[in-house]
């Protein structure tokens, strides 16, 4: 019992003396952003607990409760033009925003790193063939990418499959969109670490090529993979917001925050201004603080700034 | 040489050019006259293509292409053709043009024929003079024949567009892109999505009570960029508002509002043919052909709060399938029941369905005013009747083929009303589909046998009082049997510049003859 608890105190204290650590004390504004973080993440993750109104139930909706100001009672933030509590959706609506940014940004990661490892340790035609894929998809912007790749997915889906394809679809174009960033880097570093002693060692006692991939390189490149992938997350949110806000991306009746703000630019000119405000503020609240939170990631894993 | 300074002088003085600069939501899907019943196409083909009979200022018929008509025997009419019109390219206007449009708008691939519906053949008496042969008497037909449009055969065989083009294979033909027409204004350019740019027929037979030379429409998708390009003067005249704005833009001392209704009815659409439907929950059996089932969702839809807060106060709700100012519409008859949820979970259950079932609704989002908000806002409406329904919300130009191909469970649709005339909407949408004009729209393939023999009859009941009765008897049968589930009567406010005036269409067709800028 006692030991058990040492041990538990005693990596509590490895991880407060971590370098890592150290770093984020020192930082005001990291510590700022990385409590929002939190804040978000667990108000996304606590929305049906947090929420007074479930906005994706369509039966506690009521449209004469719709255009609400804010402050009206039991509508703190005011509500959109289906009646829905902006407070309410906006947590909801940030549910979608994070989980697809995190569910895209998973599956660039995967591809990306695969990929990035694969070119980079093999080489030769193999390395050509990925790299001028990523060369092509580099020349265009990820959003054209994303927008091409949720069009045609939706046309090629049976039409049975109806709303319930939408978000797999959404993270499947903001996925693919965004892989070359991890692959170029991975590609890189792979090279560097192939030459290696470490890796040479482990070719010459016979490991296979896969292993050493995994086992060996792998582990080596992984830092800067997570500073790509902080601040993918922010720009995969945008992505999100910008599909959403163009009409392409999820179903109205779930909106997500970029959804909330299209809505809510229909009625600016007619004075129902908080509808586009509130789910927008969450919106670059929620994106800048993951950005400075990579950032000092970037700059924490950076041997050569310390 | 006083004769030579006057000359001169008519020279330099200009010829005061007046230009018009609509926009509104839509492009045109075609420049072809005879291919798509499509209100924003027709409304900018028929500046350009004019048909035997017009609508006057009060929707009275008044002759157009045809000088005068005589009925020789209750199934022959005989035209008397304008003389010395020209169309735009020189050639000027006879019979053979009336005959050859006749069988062009006839092609089954347009979506035209219901104007002509019930004309066997058009026979040329004399140059100028045709006879139309019925099947049967036709108390509509000139009311029809005001969107049978003319093309001028030699020209259309000179560019090889005798045969419609057919929209649904995304068909171009050189009539698709280009008119010749004899009305009050040429097609100076079409670029699709963009602009389209009229200029005003000098060689017209008839005189503009207007003073626009010139009109420029600008399709402009979304609403807040179209209002704003009306506030920064970039356009004169907006159709197709958004309703949020209508009292702000009517506070503006620079613009002006003009406010009238249009003969439009919204209404959701039910798949009642299929065994089970495409897109839902319920296996073996289609709950929509229950009555029961179609009530109850008639019952659950609150039609008072769309009114006031989707389409803020812009909208007539509707019991009834046409809308006022169309023939056979009453205020008795048009009697909306406030929203019963309770009743109607309690009719779903004695149908059978006591936990309610799930479908998907389809529903354009940039056809009508508030499409998609109106949608959303029956998802919530009907869940609160215990039916869960997923909502497809798409592009008018994806919708249109999907419902005509019956890939639909149920769908949200507008029908607005050519000939002011009841029958032109049961005909089209109540009607056993068939090939032609009857059931044209019927996408969820509502058939009742009876509602057939009625609907037959009044296309060729001349007696009024009897054909006043058949329509009554046929409306009341489509509201009690719940075919479809009506929801309102569009209004259609237009905004323009103060110095801007026109006359409101209750088609929702504006026209440029009757429009001022000063």
């Amino acid at each position: 019992m006692t030991g058990q608890r040492r041990g538990l105190l005693a990596s509590i204290r490895r991880v407060w003396q971590h370098d890592l650590a150290w770093s984020l004390r020192r930082s005001p504004v990291t510590l700022v952003a990385a409590g929002l973080t939190l804040l978000c993440i667990a108000g996304a993750l606590f929305a049906p607990w947090i929420a007074p109104q479930n906005p994706f139930d369509p039966a506690s909706l009521n449209l004469n409760e719709a255009f609400r100001h804010p402050g009206s009672p039991g509508y703190p933030l005011g509500s959109d033009d289906q009646g829905r509590d902006l407070f309410s959706t906006i947590l909801y609506g940030a549910r979608i925003s994070l989980g697809v940014g995190i569910a895209a940004v998973l599956l660039a990661l995967i591809l990306g790193v695969s990929l990035g490892l694969i070119s980079g340790y093999v080489g030769g035609r193999v390395d050509a063939f990925i790299m001028r894929i990523a060369d092509v998809q580099l020349s265009f912007p990820a959003i054209l990418i994303a927008l091409l790749i949720d069009g045609v997915a939706r046309v090629s889906l049976p039409s049975q499959m109806g709303t319930s394809i939408a978000i797999p679809v959404l993270i499947l174009s903001i996925g693919v969109s965004g892989w070359v960033q991890y692959a170029r880097t991975v590609r890189g570093l792979t090279l560097v670490e192939r030459e290696k002693e470490y890796v040479q060692a482990a070719r010459v006692i016979g490991r296979r090529p896969l292993a050493i991939m995994l086992a060996h390189v792998l582990p080596n490149v992984m830092g800067s993979v997570l500073v790509i992938a902080t601040i993918h997350i922010a720009t995969a949110i945008i992505t999100e917001a910008t599909l959403s806000f163009l009409g392409v991306g999820v179903p109205p009746t779930q909106p997500s925050l970029g959804t909330l703000i299209r809505v809510g630019n229909e009625f600016l000119y007619s004075g129902e201004w908080w509808i586009a405000l509130f789910p927008g503020c969450a919106l670059v609240i929620l994106v800048l603080s993951i950005n400075l939170l990579g950032d000092w990631l970037r700059d924490a894993l950076n041997p050569k700034l310390r | 040489m006083k004769k030579l300074l006057l000359l001169a002088l008519f020279a330099v003085l200009p010829v005061q050019a007046t230009t018009l600069r609509w926009a509104a939501q839509n492009d045109i899907l075609t420049f072809d006259p005879h291919s798509q019943n499509h209100t924003t196409t027709i409304t900018l083909v028929m500046h350009v293509y004019e048909s035997l009979t017009r609508y006057g200022k009060k929707y009275d018929i008044e002759p157009s292409l045809a000088t005068g008509w005589k009925e020789i025997t209750p199934t022959q009419w005989r035209f008397n053709l304008r003389q010395g019109v020209k169309f735009h390219d020189g050639t000027p206007f006879t019979a053979d043009d009336v005959v050859f449009s006749y069988g062009r708008i006839k092609q089954p691939q347009g979506t035209m024929q219901i104007y002509v519906d019930g004309v066997k053949e058009v026979r040329k008496v004399d140059e100028h003079t045709v006879d139309f042969i019925l099947a049967g008497p036709d108390p509509v037909l000139l009311r029809k024949l005001t969107d049978f449009r003319i093309m001028s055969k030699v020209w259309a065989e000179k560019n090889r567009s005798q045969n419609v083009q057919d929209a649904k294979s995304k068909e171009e033909t050189y009539a698709s892109r280009n008119a010749n027409g004899t009305g009050a204004y040429i097609l100076k350019g079409w670029e699709p999505d963009k602009r389209l740019v009229l200029a005003a027929n000098p060689n017209w037979w008839d005189k503009r009570e207007g003073n626009v030379t010139d009109v420029v429409y600008t399709p402009i998708k979304a609403d807040a960029t179209r209002v704003s390009a009306l506030l920064a003067g970039d356009v004169d005249l907006v159709t197709d508002l958004p309703t949020q704005d209508v009292a702000r833009l009517k506070q503006n001392p620079s613009l002006k509002v003009l406010e009238g209704h249009e003969v439009r009815t919204i209404f959701i659409g039910m798949d009642q043919f299929n065994n089970e439907l495409q897109y839902g929950d319920v296996k073996g059996k289609n709950p929509f052909k229950d009555v029961r089932v179609r009530r109850a969702l008639n019952m659950a839809v609150d039609r008072d709060a769309i009114k006031r807060v989707t389409m803020r106060g812009l909208s007539i709700p509707a019991a009834l399938m046409i809308a006022p100012g169309v023939h056979g519409h009453t205020n008795e008859l048009d009697k909306v029941s406030a929203a019963d949820p309770g009743g109607a979970r309690k009719l779903l259950a004695e149908a059978g369905y006591p936990n309610g079932f799930e479908f998907t609704l389809d529903c354009p989002n940039n056809r009508y005013v508030n499409d998609e908000e109106i949608c959303q806002a029956l998802v919530g409406m009907w869940a609160k009747a215990g039916v869960r329904v997923k909502l497809n919300a798409m592009p008018f130009s994806n919708f249109i083929p999907k419902i005509l191909k019956h890939d639909t469970s149920a769908y949200m649709l507008g029908w607005g009303v050519a000939t002011f005339d009841g029958l032109y909407t049961l005909q089209s949408l109540v009607r056993t589909k068939t090939t032609g004009a009857d059931g044209s729209f019927n996408c969820g393939r509502v058939s009742d046998p009876k509602l057939d023999q009625i609907i037959d009859a009044m296309k060729t009941e001349v007696d009024v009082k009897k054909r006043d009765a058949l329509l009554r008897q046929a409306l009341i049968m489509t509201r009690d049997e719940a075919y479809y589930v009506p929801l309102h009567h569009q209004m259609r406010p237009w905004a323009m510049k103060k110095n801007v005036s026109t006359l409101h269409r209750a088609d929702d067709r504006p026209e440029a003859r009757f429009a001022r800028v000063d």
